[in-house]
């Protein structure tokens, strides 16, 4: 049932696609049903799923590899798969009113479904190859959300950026997987994570996983292509770049970390890269005016801090981890499609021009801001104090280590207050906040001026309404922790059964209460700071990080690098020349398979150098034929030499009892002469005038090399039958089960038949090829 | 370009038994020397034959349907006649296998081999069409207006290197 579900959002998304123009924005209407059947199948299953039984399922993929597609829901599966339909849902009603004008919504509309699927299959999936399936079609419809309809240069780059950073990250994390699932010996995720395997392979796969989240979730030093993403409509940077495709890394880190954490650099490494990443972002968080820019160095920051609460593995920080989870993404979720609303209205989204927002309608949209950026900023009564609450006190009662990671996350957290008043205070006062210079080049750089005019033009009812969800339960949730606690309990046992959430309200006087009220002054402090300071130290110091990160650029560079070497490759292989090429060719494909032949049985005792008489006249014929065809002055001459050459090598195969070889060496040879003379009338008749010496040594030495080599390789393998020839097998096969007595036309059209449907879409493609080089310089031409 | 006389004349003598020769090969390749890549290998060698001696019209009036056609159904052929098991619910390329006793030639065994044959024959002459078509030096000659009336008469017999390509 859960599969037909992933499937019908495929379909449903395709079809979608296909009548992108006709349906406009009501592909939003039609794909909303995917979400909203998942959701309805999810609250079926709940029950049981939260009394600790998954909800497994099993289909027959590549049975014959011991492939299959393993999903399991579980609390956490539920938990997640959850909000990815549940958001989804929110989303899909809120783009039909940002997207009204748009003449795209039909294809994003359709790309939403696709993505819908594809992230529910992630988190659901028990068969790890499968999850790595899902991932990919993330990081695939990500890219063809981002880049838009193509025509922006902007947007393309921003997508190629994302796209080769996700997808190299993708490959990293199928070889961790592959080496995870044979050391462990299974490929489904609960299994491997009941008797996790160990040992130095597992080490490198761990690394290897690690690196395909850190890409995912945007973690240092893999962080910048998020916030170029950011070019996307806003209800995708909602959609995908905040609350779910970029959790896609947490949610892996999640599920290993209970298991793995111990195992070598997981622990530190995890805690360092969520740690760097949690201060980087939010201290670039207070620069940008830009508010999408803004988030989503946000989420880049909140995200860091969530692979570090996960990463650490413990029960107890794994518990409030998975509350934080569902914080940041209702609270993030709502943020955006706040801006959203903020930039459909006004024109703008940048706080250095955005006009004051007056007016009733106005006054909702500030609030729910107000209220999303609280929660984010854990501030009591919402149910992020609840969440921080709870890591606070996890990390004080840690171990000595997490202590020390407790001084990162007050600090983190302390600019994650500094911006969320950022977002708050400028909403309601643009003017206030926008004291500090806009985001640095290398960045998408924001709309200027407001198309709205002065006057925004407030939100419809339908417009604001999906936010109010969001906001809603991110105020239901912190005043009542205990049903969350029972919610969210086994979401957490999920992953850890030790992991049961310790969520309330009001967390008595004690450390974590004094963590939590020193985070706000601390924050509110850098907040004050940055606006008040006349001289703007501070904020020119964050826009100095910036300026610094957009100079060094180091995928800019990268790629740029990679373009170049390419360029000097192919310059030096392919200089123009024809002699060159070929001989570059000649001499590689020598001097790489004789090395391949030393310490091989190159000289077998049983070759015969003569054989039989009538090999000599022949073997004398191919000597004359050849040297003459080097020697002759005329191109035609030369080419009819060459197909006497191969003519006697057709009799070389008559004389040894292979007609079929000989005949089809005869076919081709014909052929061959009639295509070098057909191609010789556009050549001079003779060859050009004899080249310098120097040039003909190094020809003949090529010659010779080649000559060499093919000698060799030739003695040696005619010296490597093994003890019993497959051609045996296929002779005895050939008349009772392939019914013909021409072994050879058997083996093409029967014993290997799949080669031969291979090689004839290679001839195929070889006379397109053709065709299309020879006519690449002629005008069109008539046809009789 | 120029024609030959006995050049045109023989080879469309010869271009016949050739096709006949590699519709032999073809049939009787599956017990005998042949099979569908030497065929169409002869065939293609016959329309080389004939490109060389008449050029690019006389190509077409032969084949008088374009290469990319054959290309087509020839790959068709091949992945129809590979595909075609699974609706019997055998594997692919599984080979069905039939006798009959024609009138004339008696007793027949056929294989699926046949068709799968053929659309290597029909690929590989294709593709000869294909490189002849696409190296045609004159791309912006008049189309033939009667490509079936043989060959024209050689305006000029006395330019023997415009013959170089035949002759040699």
């Amino acid at each position: 049932m859960l599969l037909a579900l992933l499937a019908a959002h495929a379909l449903l998304g395709g079809a979608i696609l296909l009548a992108a123009r006709r349906l406009g924005r009501w592909g939003f209407a039609v794909g909303a049903l995917a979400p909203a059947a998942l959701l309805v199948w999810l609250a079926t299953v709940a029950g049981r799923v939260l009394d600790g039984r998954p909800a497994r399922s099993r289909l027959a993929w590549i049975p014959s590899l011991g492939l299959h597609a393993d999903t399991s829901v579980d609390g956490f599966s539920l938990l997640f798969a959850g909000l990815v339909a549940g958001i989804g849902l929110l989303v899909f009603a809120y783009a039909w009113h940002y997207l009204d004008a748009s003449p795209d919504a039909g294809r994003l509309a359709g790309l939403l479904t696709l993505f819908a699927g594809a992230m529910a299959t992630v988190v659901v999936a028990d068969g790890v190859l499968l999850l790595f399936v899902g991932w990919e079609l993330t990081s695939i419809t990500s890219y063809l959300l981002i880049g838009g309809d193509g025509r922006r240069a902007e947007a393309r780059e921003a997508a190629r950026h994302a796209l080769l950073v996700t997808a190299a990250g993708g490959l990293a994390l199928l070889g961790g997987l592959v080496i995870l699932g044979s050391e462990a010996g299974t490929y489904r995720l609960n299994e491997l994570l009941a008797a996790p395997p160990s040992g130095p392979a597992v080490s490198v796969a761990l690394v290897l996983v690690l690196a395909g989240a850190a890409t995912k979730s945007a973690q240092v030093p893999f962080h910048r292509w998020l916030p170029g993403a950011m070019v996307a409509p806003t209800p995708v940077s909602a959609y995908l770049h905040s609350a779910t495709m970029v959790k896609a890394g947490v949610y892996l880190v999640a599920r290993l970390a209970p298991a793995f954490a111990g195992h070598g650099a997981f622990r530190p490494l995890v805690v360092g890269l969520g740690l760097t990443t949690m201060l980087l972002g939010g201290w670039r968080a207070l620069a940008p005016t830009d508010l999408k820019q803004l988030l989503a160095h946000s989420t880049v920051s909140q995200l860091g801090f969530l692979v570090l609460l996960f990463g650490i593995g413990h029960p107890a920080t794994t518990a409030a981890a998975v509350a934080l989870l569902v914080v940041h993404a209702l609270a993030k979720a709502a943020l955006f499609l706040v801006v959203g609303i903020v930039d459909h209205g006004a024109g703008t989204r940048d706080l250095a021009v955005l006009p004051p927002l007056v007016g009733p309608r106005w006054a909702w949209v500030r609030g729910f801001g107000a209220v999303a950026a609280a929660s984010m900023a854990a501030v009591p009564p919402l149910a992020g104090f609840v969440a921080k609450d709870a890591a606070y006190a996890a990390l004080v009662h840690g171990s000595a280590g997490d202590r020390l990671v407790l001084a990162g996350v007050v600090a983190g957290s302390a600019l994650t207050v500094a911006y969320a008043l950022r977002i708050a205070v400028g909403l309601h006062r643009p003017a206030a906040v926008a004291t500090v210079a806009p985001a640095p080049a290398g960045e998408p750089a924001p709309r200027r001026e407001p198309a709205g005019g002065a006057h925004p033009h407030p939100p419809s009812i339908g417009f604001l309404a999906p936010v109010a969800p969001l906001v809603g339960l991110s105020l239901v949730l912190g005043l009542a922790p205990s049903w969350w606690s029972r919610v969210s309990g086994p979401s957490g046992e999920a992953l850890d059964p030790a992991a049961h959430p310790h969520l309330v309200l009001w967390p008595g006087v004690g450390a974590p209460l004094a963590l939590s009220l020193l985070t706000l002054a601390l924050g509110a402090g850098v907040f004050g700071a940055l606006v008040a300071d006349r001289r703007r130290r501070l904020a020119r110091a964050v826009e100095a990080t910036a300026a610094g990160a957009a100079r060094r650029d180091p995928f800019g560079a990268a790629t740029a690098g990679l373009l170049a070497l390419a360029r000097r490759v192919a310059a030096t292989v392919q200089p123009g020349s024809l002699p060159v090429g070929v001989g570059l060719a000649l001499v590689t494909v020598s001097v790489a398979a004789t090395a391949a032949l030393v310490g091989g049985p190159w000289w077998p005792g049983g070759v015969a150098v003569v054989g039989a008489t009538a090999n000599l006249p022949v073997a004398a014929l191919l000597v004359v034929a050849g040297l003459a065809a080097t020697l002759v002055r005329r191109r035609y001459v030369a080419a009819v030499l060459l197909g006497v050459t191969g003519y006697a090598m057709a009799l070389l195969f008559l004389v040894h009892g292979a007609p079929d070889l000989a005949l089809t060496q005869f076919g081709v040879e014909t052929l061959s002469v009639v295509v070098f003379l057909v191609v010789l009338r556009f050549l001079p008749d003779r060859f050009e005038s004899r080249p310098p010496l120097a040039a003909r040594s190094v020809r003949l030495a090529i010659a010779g090399l080649v000559g060499a080599f093919v000698l060799a390789f030739s003695l040696s393998t005619a010296g490597l039958r093994p003890d019993r020839a497959v051609s045996r097998a296929m002779v005895e096969r050939a008349e009772p089960e392939g019914h013909g007595a021409n072994v050879v036309n058997v083996i093409l059209v029967d014993i290997r038949g799949f080669d031969t449907l291979g090689e004839v879409t290679v001839l195929v493609a070889a006379a397109v090829g053709v065709a299309a080089l020879a006519r690449s310089g002629l005008r069109p031409r008539r046809r009789p | 370009m120029r024609r030959s006389l006995i050049l045109d004349v023989t080879v469309r003598a010869v271009f016949d038994s050739a096709v006949v020769l590699s519709l032999y090969l073809l049939v009787s390749g599956h017990n005998r020397p042949g099979g569908g890549f030497v065929g169409g290998l002869v065939a293609g060698a016959a329309i080389g034959l004939r490109y060389v001696a008449g050029g690019r019209d006389a190509v077409d009036s032969t084949l008088r349907v374009r290469p990319w056609t054959i290309l087509s159904v020839g790959l068709l052929l091949v992945t129809l006649t590979a595909a075609a098991p699974l609706l019997a619910g055998d594997a692919v390329l599984a080979q069905p296998f039939v006798e009959a006793d024609l009138p004339v030639f008696g007793p027949v065994a056929a294989t699926g081999a046949l068709p799968f044959d053929t659309g290597v024959y029909l690929v590989v002459v294709a593709m000869v069409a294909t490189v002849l078509d696409a190296v045609d030096p004159d791309p912006g000659a008049a189309p033939d207006p009667n490509p079936d009336q043989g060959p024209r008469p050689d305006p000029d017999p006395g330019s023997v290197a415009e013959r170089r390509g035949a002759a040699s």
